[in-house]
């Protein structure tokens, strides 16, 4: 008899277990058991991405539709070469759009925002952003005010 | 000597703790068959002795047979199958603290044999009424007095019928009582199952009352080997001095002091 | 020249030490029990005492340490007006860091402690030297049960410890210090990753727990078999268990987040 009572309650040890582990994928990191969604692959190159990192969310009107998948140094052109998944049912982005690196917020993360252009023909797995704006620089942006600030003196 | 079929042979065992000796070149046999008393005064390292026969512990030298087979020499799987015809009644009794009297009794046979419970269980029945304790079959350990847990002790060592049983200390710490229903058990087992007994103790009379052949160890070796009426009569002064409890007598009061002191110099 | 010595004989005693229960560890191991249905029956009695008998503890300081870091976080982001990343302070901090560490530390002093009184006990009581004499191999009975129990429990009650500390969490900071619970939820799960965070962290709780275990255990059968003996024993399996979760946090951490 004790023993059926001691393996009923290792048995709920086990499961408050599992349901913990569940409760902290599903809950708090926020994983979706639905299978993967599909996405389309896109890379753009920048100047200067300061700061941005993998998985950061591609945006377009401030709605999540990507992340980015990978960033590598192109050598030849000395710039940041970003790979970014696009989810699949948003595939009418046209061809001209900009994308932006940005933060949310006065010191949040760099997340990617897509501006969109005008071009009849759409971005397709492999296709690249060419119009392409790069970090604001908090350093940059001074020694631009401080130099203009100069020049308007004179 | 060499008439007796021996079913143990401890042949020029040496056996050291650290720096301490033990035993210098002790050679003693045991009769099979039969009830064999070692005693000797606390600390000449008589449960040492047992626990060289089980092959617990290993001689520094010389060779220990039993039933033929020399148990230091033997492989790890072979030793336990050795074991296995070997029951121990240790000091403390040493029932498994978290099984029931039955389940301690039970254990050893369903570690090692194929019976089906019901059949287990009807040995186990039968142990607990050769040691009077049938009632007891469902209590824990914790809820039995000494005495009760040194008999259970003893139905569980002899639960696989083994040939041999070793005794260590069993009447230590007992009540007058106790100690004359286990010597009572111990050569009432001997004698029905044509086991052999050795037991290991320092009370004088209860050990000689039951044993048939007697050794004697003292200061690391063997003052005296024969059966009871021979060591009663022996005129050896160490032996007189341990039978009759005298203060004073060859065998010295005091622990050897050198042996202090050199521990003090490291 | 003489302390050279000392050291060098001290050095090699220590060596001694650990080459033995590194013996022991392996030997524990691979004499797992024989017959299946008796080895289940062991097994679930360790993780009855192990785990279960663990859980009240375990619950109630996760949720404790869940809501003082609800109401520590909440007063210094509340000073940047960020005060919905409470939610991800919370889950990084507990999950990646806190509830392995403060779990593995109250296993050592509730589970492993008596793991090591209760072997010591057997030991003193001669129960390990029964086994021995009935042809039954002490580590394969005693010893392995035990040590399995502890290594699967240990990550079992980091997970439970976390959700209770994050359930603690968003008591204090949303139904009392008015978080929104949205922002609470979504700032979670936005930083924290299941293969990264989650997964991390209970590599660490595994980790400790069979550090932790293998020490309780090892103190226990290699113990003085007095009473003294057994409480130094206890002791040590408390401090050496202890010392050597946070130094094994420490390089884990480096290997798992020092890149970050």
């Amino acid at each position: 008899m004790r023993s059926k009572r001691s393996e009923l309650l290792v048995g709920c040890f086990i499961v408050l277990g599992v349901v913990a582990l569940v409760y902290l994928a599903v809950q708090v990191s926020g994983l979706a058991f639905s299978s993967k969604k599909d996405t389309y692959q896109v890379v753009a190159r920048f100047d200067d991405i300061a700061g941005l990192t993998n998985r950061a969310k591609v945006s377009i009107a401030g709605v999540a539709v990507g992340n980015v998948e990978s960033i590598t140094f192109d050598k030849k052109l000395y710039m940041a070469l970003v790979t970014m998944n696009i989810d699949s049912d948003v595939n009418n982005i046209p061809t001209d759009s900009s994308i932006a690196v940005l933060t949310s917020g006065l010191l949040g993360e760099k997340y990617l925002g897509i501006s969109i252009g005008a071009e009849d023909e759409m971005l397709k797995n492999g296709s690249e952003i060419f119009d392409t704006q790069s970090a604001l620089v908090l350093e940059t942006l001074i020694s631009q005010f401080l130099f203009k600030g100069g020049d308007s003196e004179k | 000597m060499s008439v007796v079929d021996a079913y143990i042979k401890v042949q020029n065992v040496s056996f050291s703790r650290g720096e301490r000796s033990i035993y210098e070149n002790v050679s003693l046999t045991i009769p099979r068959g039969k009830i064999t008393a070692v005693m000797g005064p606390s600390g000449t390292g008589k449960t040492t002795l047992l626990r060289l026969i089980a092959a617990q512990l290993a001689p520094n030298s010389g060779t220990i047979l039993v039933d033929g087979q020399n148990v230091h020499a033997l492989s790890r799987s072979e030793l336990y199958k050795v074991r296995k015809k070997m029951g121990m009644l240790f000091q403390s009794g040493a029932l498994f603290s978290d099984m029931t009297v039955a389940e301690n009794i039970a254990f050893p046979m369903e570690e090692h044999t194929k019976l089906d419970a019901k059949t287990i269980a009807g040995i186990v029945s039968d142990k607990l009424y050769s040691v009077g304790l049938r009632g007891a079959a469902n209590l824990m350990p914790s809820e039995l007095s000494g005495g009760m847990a040194r008999r259970v002790a003893l139905a569980r060592a002899i639960s696989l019928d083994p040939e041999l049983v070793m005794y260590d200390e069993p009447f230590t710490g007992q009540d007058p009582i106790s100690k004359g229903v286990l010597v009572k058990l111990i050569r009432q087992l001997n004698d029905s199952a044509n086991m052999t007994s050795v037991l290991v103790s320092h009370d004088v009379e209860e050990s000689l009352s039951i044993a048939d052949h007697v050794c004697i160890l003292a200061g690391g070796r063997v003052i005296a080997e024969g059966s009871a009426d021979e060591i009663r009569a022996s005129d050896d002064p160490e032996v007189k001095q341990f039978l009759n409890g005298e203060p004073d007598g060859p065998v010295p009061f005091h622990y050897p002091e050198e042996s202090i002191s050199s521990r003090a110099a490291l | 020249m003489k302390s050279i010595e000392l050291l060098g004989a001290s050095l090699l005693d220590w060596l001694e030490a650990v080459g033995r229960a590194g013996i022991f560890l392996v030997q524990s191991i691979f004499r797992l029990p024989v017959r299946f249905k008796e080895s289940v029956n062991l097994l679930v009695k360790q993780l009855y005492s192990v785990g279960v008998l663990s859980l009240v503890i375990i619950i109630v300081s996760g949720a404790f340490i869940g809501m003082v870091l609800s109401l520590q976080g909440y007063s210094i982001l509340a000073k940047f007006g960020s005060e919905e990343a409470v939610g991800q302070l919370l889950a990084l901090s507990l999950l990646r860091e806190l509830s392995p560490v403060v779990t593995a530390l109250l296993f050592a002093g509730r589970a492993g402690s008596s793991l090591t009184a209760e072997i010591g006990l057997m030991k003193a009581t001669e129960q390990l030297s029964s086994f021995e004499m009935m042809g039954v191999d002490p580590l394969r009975r005693v010893i392995a049960p035990r040590f399995i129990a502890g290594v699967i429990c240990l990550p079992i009650l980091s997970l439970i410890f976390s959700a209770s500390g994050i359930l603690g969490g968003h008591l204090v900071s949303v139904e009392w210090l008015g978080v929104y619970d949205g922002a609470f939820w979504s700032s979670m799960q936005q930083s924290v990753y299941f293969d990264t965070d989650i997964m991390n962290g209970l590599i660490k709780a595994l980790c400790f727990s069979v550090v932790v275990t293998w020490i309780a255990v090892y103190q226990g059968y290699e113990c003085v078999p007095t009473s003294e003996g057994i409480g130094k024993a206890t002791t040590r399996t408390v401090v050496l268990g202890s010392l050597a979760i946070l130094a094994l946090d420490f390089i884990l951490t480096a290997a798992m987040f020092g890149d970050f």
